[in-house]
């Protein structure tokens, strides 16, 4: 295989992973964007939709009634978080609301296990994760049908949520929300609504982002590690933008595979989870706010 | 007044009774490990483990009249919570804990010199320090049965015999695609010697923990285009290798993992992709042995089993949790013949018991344990005993046996063994013991 193959390899590699990186990311902005906060819980969330999709497909449930009923719990665990511990918490400071999420990911956690058991569960959706024959035959460059297609999810994701939080009057609610709690219920936004919306959606997100990672991974208390692969991308791409979500998972993606493979030999190898963090910071240095974040400017 | 006193003696009584028989029970700390990441292993092992112990309390009374207990205490594979109930559990029981299975390489090397002070001997079964093996600067450590490089090269003797000879090795490619940490870098050394040894060329590639993201070191792989891959793997990282391996192409039927990457556990969840997957193991998966016979009979037919998911009983941790358990037990009796039958013993003994214990083909089917384990005899200067490894293979529903018991190399071991052993004596300052006086 020539090196110039070699590398456009490993560079869509990377671009397909990043954009499964981007899904997990996709779960915090929609948090962040409507109230402001980090949600230390969109791992433990993923995880726990995909073990209870898992859990009931393996209960000889159909694929489709799984998917329906698992969708509904992820709906009702959005709004108990915030009947539960959200609406207690408004206009405290989001720190506050921030450690009530990690109280959260351990709840959901340790329910997770408790319900369904620690086992790890095999996964598939009848879509296999192999290189495409013709590609590997012509150009000798292995690609991965299963990562086209999570591609194909995650764009249709973004397209849809960015429509959402744009054109409808819900989304625009929503930013509304994050940008001033107090301001917005004194226009008569609902905020116990719409942070109940945004929660069932991210419980949506999580449960796609849930079963493409259980695909590749099983579905196991490791998913809830995926987290940590969102973190530099929301850095990178900034914490509100749906768009920063998925270009900065396209760009963590390709340049930790691409560090790991020409750079990692040279210093041991393994060096791929934290050079993502090293490309994030640098670019925080010339766009703190993120590729797409918001400029905040406070005026005294 | 009458009927106070009679209460009072009655209490008395009762209260003797039991103290009597708490005086003749044998405590053994079950510091595992069943939530988080790598339950899986923790509870599955320590459930076979329990499950041995419970039988025995059901089938014989115990060992020589002296009932087992534990206590379980979870460590979530942290090496702070595993010194804590470390702490926690050394003092439990008349004569404190008899032993320790820390069920992690980590939490291991935290607890050498606390072992030594307390003396309580540990038992890493299967992992741990390779160099402890040399029971003269370890006294309280047993990797028993097989250590990380006398496993390691039963591996490369395994493919050799797989390509037609230890000779056909040469000019060979093999890469050790492995957890970056310190149980996965522990094999490094040896196989560098045996790459040098058999003329075969051999690439180190780690895996960042927690290894849920592999593409790039396997498309590393694909690059290098090696003839075998040993996978050295843990948890999630398991399946995500062979489902990545699958993705790149790599026959499956060319992977050899270690025995924490050759569980049920490891290759369920990625499905088709691990189908053809080969794995070493120190014990061998299964219900048809008669000793997993008798702990159906006698703990889960009482309804008295510790494996909630009845379909993991036999399962690969299951079993080797009772290999764990039998050793542990037959440590314990040996202790016992020596130091007085019928009482409990303290962790010294059970130290003297470990260095002492010999479990011949004979032994092996009293307790009905033949082909789930191989014969084991530990020495002071050998705290491994064993050093043969099996071979399994994933068919996609079940392990099946592919080749014999596979002896150690160790003309190649035991020399790095006892090298790295007396630097580390160097290092902290131990006059190693002389086995000779041991008795």
């Amino acid at each position: 295989m020539s090196e110039v193959i070699f590398f456009f390899e490993v560079l869509a590699g990377g671009l397909l992973a990043g954009v499964m990186y981007a899904l997990v990311a996709l779960g915090f902005v929609l948090i962040y964007k409507a109230s402001g906060v980090f949600n230390f819980a969109q791992g433990a969330m993923v995880f726990f939709a995909a073990l209870t999709f898992v859990s009931l497909t393996e209960r000889g449930w159909n694929f489709w009634l799984a998917l329906v009923v698992t969708l509904a719990v992820m709906v009702l665990l959005g709004i108990v978080t915030e009947r539960v511990v959200l609406r207690p918490l408004v206009n405290q400071p989001q720190i506050t609301l921030f450690m009530a999420t990690i109280g959260l990911t351990f709840v959901l956690e340790g329910l997770s296990q408790l319900i369904w058991g620690s086992q790890p569960h095999g996964l598939e959706l009848g879509i296999p994760d192999v290189p495409m024959e013709w590609l590997s035959q012509k150009w000798n460059v292995n690609i991965s049908q299963f990562d086209l297609f999570s591609a194909f999810v995650a764009g249709g994701l973004v397209a849809v949520l960015a429509v959402f939080f744009h054109r409808t009057r819900i989304g625009r609610a929503l930013r509304a929300v994050a940008d001033d709690h107090q301001a917005a219920l004194a226009v008569g936004i609902p905020l116990q609504h719409i942070w109940a919306i945004v929660w069932a959606v991210a419980g949506f997100v999580a449960l796609v982002a849930g079963l493409l990672w259980g695909v590749r991974n099983g579905v196991q208390f490791a998913l809830t590690f995926v987290a940590l692969k969102a973190l530099p991308v929301l850095i990178l791409g900034g914490f509100e933008s749906i768009m920063g979500a998925i270009v900065g998972g396209l760009i963590i993606g390709a340049s930790e595979k691409l560090a790991e493979v020409y750079v990692g030999p040279f210093v041991g190898g393994g060096i791929e989870s934290w050079f993502a963090y090293v490309v994030a910071l640098v670019f925080l240095l010339f766009r703190p706010e993120g590729l797409f974040g918001e400029k905040i400017i406070d005026r005294v | 007044m009458k009927r106070i006193i009679a209460a009072g003696t009655v209490a008395l009584a009762t209260a003797f009774a039991g103290t009597a028989a708490a005086q003749n029970e044998q405590f053994i700390p079950a510091n595992f490990y069943w939530v988080g990441p790598y339950a899986p292993g923790g509870s599955g092992f320590g459930g076979g483990m329990i499950d041995y112990f419970a039988m025995l309390n059901e089938r014989d009374g115990g060992i020589n009249g002296v009932k087992l207990t534990w206590e379980k205490c979870e460590t979530e594979y942290r090496n702070d919570r595993g010194v804590e109930c470390y702490e926690r559990s050394k003092k439990k029981g008349p004569t404190g804990a008899t032993v320790i299975h820390p069920l992690s390489t980590g939490i291991t090397y935290s607890l050498i010199d606390k072992s030594i002070a307390d003396k309580i001997p540990l038992i890493s079964m299967g992992y741990g320090r390779a160099d402890s093996s040399d029971g003269r600067v370890f006294p309280y450590v047993f990797p028993l049965i097989t250590n990380y490089w006398s496993q390691n090269t039963a591996k490369i003797k395994f493919i050799g015999m797989k390509e037609g000879g230890m000779d056909k090795l040469k000019g060979k490619k093999i890469v050790n695609i492995y957890h970056d940490s310190a149980y996965g870098k522990e094999t490094i050394p040896v196989l560098d010697v045996q790459a040098k040894k058999y003329g075969f060329q051999i690439t180190h590639i780690a895996v960042p923990h927690p290894g849920n993201e592999q593409q790039s070191q396997w498309l590393q792989v694909r690059q290098i285009r090696p003839d075998w891959v040993i996978l050295r793997g843990w948890g999630v990282m398991n399946p995500t290798a062979l489902k990545a391996a699958a993705k790149v192409g790599f026959p499956r039927t060319k992977i050899v993992g270690v025995w924490w990457s050759g569980a049920e556990e490891d290759v369920i969840p990625a499905g088709d992709a691990a189908k053809g997957y080969i794995a070493a193991g120190f014990n061998l998966p299964g219900t048809n042995f008669p000793v997993m016979q008798d702990i159906l009979k006698h703990v889960y037919k009482k309804g008295k089993g510790d494996m909630e998911d009845s379909s993991r009983i036999g399962s690969i941790y299951h079993t080797r949790g009772v290999v764990a358990g039998i050793v542990t037990a037959e440590a314990i009796r040996t202790a016992q013949n020596r130091f007085g039958k019928g009482k409990p013993i303290t962790g010294e003994q059970m130290r003297w018991g470990i260095e002492n214990l010999n479990i011949d083909d004979k032994r092996l089917k009293q307790l009905g344990a033949v082909g789930l384990m191989n014969a084991l005899k530990v020495s002071c200067m050998d705290h491994e005993g064993g050093g043969a490894v099996k071979f399994i293979q994933w068919d996609g529903r079940k392990w099946n046996v592919i080749s014999d018991w596979i002896a150690s190399d160790q003309s190649i071991v035991r020399p790095m063994i006892e090298a790295s052993a007396a630097q580390y004596a160097k290092e902290k300052g131990i006059t190693p013991r002389d086995c000779s006086r041991e008795k």
